[in-house]
């Protein structure tokens, strides 16, 4: 975080449908079980299947009061890398900060494709989900190596609200894959 | 387990639902409209999932949901709509019939632009729009006060015999997860209270009528008694934020006088953007300018003498509207321009259409020169 910055910021660019606002909101909720104070809003639009899209989310130790758009993350993270070279991804982010990409390609093309030089860290969360849950669903996996680049919040707590919002919903096997899959994810180099 | 019930994280939509599946309302008519919000979303489910007995009945336009709500609160029942945008416009010929009949209906609103051109974003057209439908109208900066103006408001628009609006900033509050303290379900229900209404249709030991016809004999009074019923609502919503505070512990006032002490220059806004607003005030402040923002929470019936009172010390006023009244000036302007009785403040109009306002903007504003009285664009390309 850059000096003198309270709040801690967060940029999900993704498509449609690959479940970024989910992510945003499963953050979200993990730092409020640690007390913090939170705000998770998508960049506003009609929602389209497959369109690019952004989604936010502001972490801090004080209350929240501003309700502009995150303009200045402390890490950005992009949930498909067919957006690399399409949207901009990399605008105000300091070479120190963290750029997260679900992705096969390696630091360099990242980099190349992007223009962004600072630290990159490329994983493959559609691969790791398709492997452990059995489905392509990298935004829960993608939490994982989030959570382990930022330290914003801690894994158990990710895990906790996973386990929580969702246990009724997918049942008991899918619950504990995904958060297997967030895991795996954590613990990647 | 106590504890972490109370502190959440919901949009602004989910903590209405959070409040009225407190309140447990007898009757909700709804359309889902495109654009509808998570109010009706997250309600409707709640009601599904037997969390509220609430009878949700899907109506074929917003026009029918408003008919609906009115029929259902003139038969006796607590009745409640919630709308957005397209959907106001579409209700605007039954909302005077709501206040004209005295209803204490609650509507939720996420407050948006309005066609054409067609555009769902945030914005306060919609609203402003219907300012003059007899309405309370009653705005809100974030997810807490969403959640804690359903409550006032609803005891306001009983108390007052007259419906009242709750109004979110379309999307920046309505889709926005932020941190809220919500009410034991037994205070929420002890603010509640039981819904005893003095007229209604279905008392049959006392038969009367709502709504009949009116002609030039009567009909002048029974707006003049709408009048002075919307005259008595400031004394009573005094009354009531003051209960509310001391319950809920959260301060609640007309409005929200932030930093303006010895402001001597001093913003006026209302909703989501006067958190963005405070944040550009303390920065100021921390660099010594004597700078203050006024959040105008309750807007109709207008609080002109209390405004006009927290506006008497600040040297120059600018006036930031999210909304347009084409060949005139823009409505909160006016009334604060009223309140105040001075006629050089400064109008910045802003946001339309769902236009981004950073703190920095605002920051610049405070820079401006004030005096020049020509109205202004933010973030006008």
């Amino acid at each position: 975080m850059k000096l003198g910055k309270k709040i801690f910021e967060i940029i999900f660019h993704a498509r449609g449908g690959q479940g970024a606002k989910t992510a945003a909101e499963l953050l979200a909720q993990a730092a409020l079980l640690e007390g913090k104070f939170v705000q998770a809003f998508p960049d506003f639009g009609p929602e389209r299947t497959g369109a690019p899209m952004k989604t936010f989310v502001r972490i801090s130790d004080e209350p929240i009061l501003t309700h502009e758009p995150i303009v200045d993350p402390d890490v950005v993270v992009i949930m498909d890398e067919t957006l690399l070279g399409i949207v901009e991804v990399s605008k105000n982010l300091d070479e120190q900060e963290n750029l997260i990409v679900n992705s096969t390609k390696d630091r360099e093309t990242i980099s190349q494709k992007t223009g962004y030089v600072g630290n990159i860290f490329p994983i493959d969360a559609t691969g790791l989900s398709a492997e452990i849950i059995g489905e392509p669903r990298p935004n829960t996996a993608i939490l994982g190596k989030l959570v382990n680049i930022t330290e914003v919040v801690k894994l158990e707590s990710v895990a906790e609200v996973f386990r929580e919002k969702y246990l009724d919903k997918i049942g008991q096997e899918k619950t504990d894959k995904n958060i297997q899959a967030i895991e795996k994810a954590y613990d990647s180099i | 387990m106590t504890d972490k019930k109370k502190n959440i994280a919901l949009t602004g939509g989910a903590a209405a639902a959070e409040a009225l599946k407190q309140i447990n309302p007898d009757v909700m008519p709804v359309y889902p409209i495109t654009p509808q919000t998570p109010i009706i979303e997250t309600y409707a489910k709640m009601v599904a999932d037997g969390e509220a007995d609430t009878e949700m009945i899907q109506v074929e336009s917003e026009h029918s949901a408003m008919s609906a709500t009115v029929g259902a609160s003139a038969a006796g029942a607590r009745a409640m709509s919630a709308s957005s945008s397209q959907g106001i416009m579409l209700m605007a010929e039954v909302l005077p019939i709501a206040s004209g009949m005295r209803l204490p209906i609650l509507m939720l609103v996420s407050a948006r632009a309005i066609s054409a051109p067609i555009n769902i974003h945030g914005d306060h057209q919609d609203v402003m729009f219907v300012r003059d439908s007899g309405w309370i109208q009653i705005f809100s900066e974030n997810s807490q006060e969403v959640y804690d103006n359903t409550f006032i408001a609803l005891k306001l628009a009983e108390k007052a015999g007259l419906p009242a609006m709750v109004i979110m900033d379309g999307f920046q509050t309505s889709h926005s997860v932020e941190n809220l303290e919500i009410l034991e379900d037994s205070i929420a229900k002890k603010i509640v209270g039981e819904y005893n209404p003095k007229n209604y249709l279905l008392d049959f030991e006392n038969p009367k009528t709502f709504g009949p016809v009116s002609l030039p004999n009567s009909y002048f009074e029974f707006k003049r008694a709408q009048i002075e019923a919307m005259g008595g609502v400031i004394g009573k919503l005094i009354e009531i934020n003051k209960e509310y505070s001391d319950i809920s512990g959260r301060e609640y006032d007309l409005f929200e006088a932030y930093k303006m002490d010895d402001a001597e220059k001093a913003i006026v806004v209302v909703g989501s953007t006067a958190g963005t607003a405070k944040v550009a005030v303390d920065e100021l402040r921390e660099q010594g300018e004597k700078v203050g923002l006024l959040k105008i929470k309750l807007f109709r019936p207008f609080p002109y003498k209390q405004i006009a009172d927290a506006l008497k010390n600040a040297k120059q006023i600018a006036v930031l509207d999210r909304t347009v009244s084409f060949g005139s000036v823009a409505p909160l302007y006016s009334e604060i321009a009223n309140a105040t009785g001075k006629k050089d403040l400064q109008s910045y109009i802003y946001g339309l259409g769902g236009r981004e306002i950073f703190k920095e903007d605002i920051k610049k504003l405070f820079q401006d020169n004030w005096e020049n009285k020509k109205v202004k664009y933010i973030g006008l390309k």
